[in-house]
């Protein structure tokens, strides 16, 4: 036998043998110790509520609510559906996603340069709708006193990488927290104690940043004053 | 910046070496094919698997024999995935591994995903989640994770083979050198990674998509399938095809602070560990540290730029208004494309462990990065995969580079270059020569073909042309573009994601096209800078095996002292530097140096 007409047999035995080894039976043994072994892990970290599945824990949830029109019905544009941030809820960090923030269904990142108008536009588009949430519609006044442009904590006005951050940083979530008070008429420290509750640690004590996750604060916020919807 | 962000990478730079250094020592004994702790368990399947792929274990091969395997196997792989994935939704793909019914991707977009994947570069034109089915992630995709990170180990193994070797032609065997591979290195890190993966919240199911009904009641559909096996080998063999769109920037993949440690850790492991088995196996441990220190220092320089500048922030931030300062309860700087969790500090090294090493993996969007920040994963490419590098292929790479600097070192002695013990003469040098410009090359005629030409630009996203101005492109279009060709060259798989080669209306590939330029232009650069470079890695293997060992003399230069290190590091910088410099300009220095908005 010619050594290529050798290599050429080896070659198809080795990717059909390697491709069950590595393909089918890698996988799936992983698979089957995940779910054996981490049900709720594997299985995306659900978060069930009345029998309803209301989240992951560690996807991120845009807690924005329809925008109604003059005619009754949810407003539309190009398609898909216009939504307001709700006022009473922790609000996530913008996210990129296409079909509607916080689409775990196709994630993605702005791709924004750090040179671009675009980015600049984005940036105060979002700044200023941070400023306007937190803003009391009555008064004019700013819930958390004197919060301006420059006090905005930047994970609040850039976007996520994944689309689908579950986390907002300590310091958007105070900021944030004068509003759910004054909203569902909480004191302050008890949503800061919240707050404190549902804060991830650095890993190892050094690894990353501190992060507070947005929609289990905001489901012990509903224990806490009853859901609102 | 902050100091838990600096202790995090000290801290980083310590454990990797103290995992490599043990894991060096235990992958030359493999190679040697001395008793190693997992013989026991591997020892009879891996008899098994040579009798039955027929292959004769105890031949050597010389490196023309080596080269011809190598390339029919993975001839054999690229014919096997292209299938794979052109079969989607055929009859034998049982439904529960297509849950969603997906189609086929185009033929141009799978054309550039297999040899993607093959090359070990995993560049993604499309969006896992919206693109592939669980079948395609299993048997497609996740296999070729394997294989193409063997490819790449044993090519350096018959390289050093080839530097000690002490007569004759062998370079050892391909098909034993795979096998073990997968068996004996691969196989048991990929578990371990996997379940400690799985034991901190990665996903692994076959469920279809997840409706979740949002507390303020929206519908939201949540992407699932088997992640933590494909995700550990891809960080492993430093292939960087993440199973969703966002990589390791997505929760599912990289849920939280430790995560993101560990997976660093894993990235770097087994380009760290060949270092340190090619000073066991040469029995010349100091050169290891040599090449390890020399690696090292540009790692760190690479680094700190890409932490100080994400940390300062871009100018579109500050002419936003905003403060990107560290204030109580936020790290500030640039968190465009980044994720809360893993901040400043964790996006900026995850970046350059993902760009030196060829994985491409990312945890946070490259394109947002700032200028300088930007700068530095070009930078790392631009030397061509010799920091760390990818599994094998950054041995390969700095070993051809440690030829030029013994040959440029003796010529400023005027003393016959020698390298352990070897002499080396013209044919080496030049083949050494060869193998790196090839991808230089290859990266900068794609790039200047993909500017010039209208169906070049029709990837260019929309993000990166001027606002207002249609079709005006701005520096970022032209970082965009030749990052794509860069990074595809150097078989990385990152990318300034905004450059497009897929148009996907629908997830399921409904209505979906291919930008044919694009993916095609990308796939034979991949291909040709992969398998060219390892041609001639493998020919300098069978140059030097045959030489004589001459003892060193008190004229030969020594490669193991810090002056080596010096001239190392000034060959590398210089040839990147030389080819590249002209081209960065245009790009990322350009957006680095001014505050200008475009």
């Amino acid at each position: 036998m010619k050594p290529w007409v050798r290599d050429t047999i080896t070659s198809v035995l080795a990717v059909i043998v390697f491709a069950i080894l590595t393909g089918l039976a890698y996988p799936l043994v992983i698979e089957g110790i995940s779910q054996v072994a981490f049900p709720g892990d594997a299985n995306g970290q659900q978060i069930h509520l009345d029998g309803k599945l209301v989240g992951s824990k560690i996807i991120g949830q845009s807690f924005t609510s329809p925008v109604i029109g003059k005619n009754g019905k949810p407003e539309e544009k190009e398609g898909e559906l216009v939504t307001e941030p709700d006022p009473r809820y922790f609000q996530s960090r913008p996210s990129a996603t296409e079909g509607g923030a916080d689409n775990a269904a196709a994630s993605t990142f702005s791709n924004h340069g750090p040179n671009s108008v675009k980015t600049k536009e984005a940036d105060e588009e979002n700044a200023k709708a941070y400023l306007e949430l937190n803003t009391n519609p009555a008064t004019k006044a700013e819930y958390d006193p004197g919060l301006t442009v420059a006090k905005i904590p930047v994970d609040a006005v850039n976007s996520s990488a994944s689309g689908l951050d579950p986390e907002i940083s300590k310091a958007n979530a105070w900021i944030q927290a004068y509003r759910i008070a004054a909203v569902r008429h909480l004191s302050l420290a008890s949503v800061d104690g919240l707050i404190a509750k549902y804060t991830s640690g650095r890993g190892l004590g050094f690894s990353g940043e501190e992060g507070v996750n947005v929609l289990e604060l905001n489901l012990a916020l509903d224990r806490l004053t009853g859901a609102t919807n | 910046m902050t100091f838990a962000g600096w202790f995090t990478i000290i801290a980083f730079v310590v454990v990797v070496t103290a995992l490599a250094f043990p894991l060096g020592g235990y992958m030359a004994k493999v190679y040697a094919g001395e008793r190693v702790l997992f013989t026991p368990i591997f020892g009879g399947p891996e008899r098994f698997l040579y009798r039955i792929l027929r292959v004769d274990e105890t031949r050597g091969q010389d490196w023309k024999a080596y080269a011809k395997s190598l390339i029919i196997f993975s001839l054999a792989g690229w014919i096997f995935l292209y299938i794979v994935l052109r079969t989607q939704d055929a009859f034998f793909v049982p439904h529960s591994l297509n849950p969603l019914a997906y189609h086929s991707a185009p033929a141009d977009v799978v054309f550039n995903v297999t040899s993607s994947f093959l090359t070990n570069t995993n560049w993604q034109f499309y969006s896992g989640e919206t693109t592939m089915n669980y079948l395609s992630q299993m048997i497609g995709l996740t296999v070729q994770n394997w294989l193409s990170a063997g490819v790449g180990i044993v090519v350096a193994v018959a390289l050093v083979r080839g530097i000690i070797g002490r007569s004759g032609k062998s370079i050892g065997n391909f098909w034993q050198d795979m096998v073990r591979t997968i068996l004996y290195v691969l196989a048991p890190l990929s578990v371990l990674v996997a379940i400690v993966l799985a034991s901190q919240g990665v996903i692994d199911n076959l469920s279809t998509y997840l409706t979740v009904h949002t507390v303020t009641g929206l519908t939201q559909t949540i992407a699932m399938g088997p992640v933590a096996g494909q995700h550990a080998i891809m960080l492993l063999g430093t292939n960087g095809g993440g199973f969703f769109n966002t990589n390791a920037a997505h929760p599912f993949e990289n849920p939280s602070q430790f995560t993101n440690f560990f997976e660093m850790l894993s990235v770097l492991i087994i380009p760290a560990a060949l270092v340190f088995m090619y000073g066991r196996m040469t029995g010349n441990r100091r050169q290891g540290y040599a090449i390890y220190a020399t690696i090292m220092i540009m790692f760190l320089g690479a680094v700190i730029v890409a932490y100080v500048a994400e940390a300062h922030g871009s100018p579109a931030q500050h002419a936003a208004g905003l403060h990107t300062g560290v204030i109580s309860g936020s790290g500030g700087g640039n968190m465009e494309g980044k994720e809360q969790r893993f901040g400043i500090a964790g996006s900026a090294l995850f970046d350059v462990i993902t760009t030196v090493t060829s994985c491409g993996a990312v945890n946070s969007a490259i394109e947002s990065f700032t200028g300088i920040g930007g700068a530095v994963p070009f930078a790392n490419l631009s030397a061509s995969e010799v920091i760390f590098g990818g599994v094998g292929t950054g041995l390969y790479s700095i070993l051809l580079y440690v030829l030029l600097a013994v040959f440029i070192g003796g010529l400023m002695v005027g003393r016959t270059p020698e390298w352990l013990g070897k002499k080396l003469e013209a044919r080496e040098i030049k083949l050494a020569g060869l193998g790196i410009l090839i991808t230089p090359l290859a990266a900068l005629f794609c790039t200047a073909l993909a500017t010039a030409s209208k169906a070049g630009r029709a990837s260019i996203s929309e993000v990166a042309t001027s606002a207002g101005k249609l079709g005006i492109h701005t520096p970022q279009a032209f970082s965009e573009t030749f990052y794509a060709y860069l990074s595809q060259a150097n078989n990385n798989g990152s990318a300034f994601a905004g450059y497009t080669g897929f148009i996907q209306p629908n997830a399921g590939n409904v209505g979906s096209h291919g930008i044919s330029f694009a993916d095609v232009l990308g796939g034979f650069d991949m291909i040709l800078a992969r398998y060219a470079p390892i041609l001639f890695a493998l020919a300098v293997a069978g140059a030097l095996a045959g030489k004589r060992v001459t003892p060193a003399g008190l004229g030969t230069m020594r490669t193991d002292n810090g002056t080596f290190v010096v001239l190392l590091i000034g060959v590398i910088i210089l040839v990147g530097a030389l080819t590249f410099f002209p081209a960065l300009l245009l790009g990322p220095i350009v957006q680095g140096l001014t505050g200008h908005l475009y």
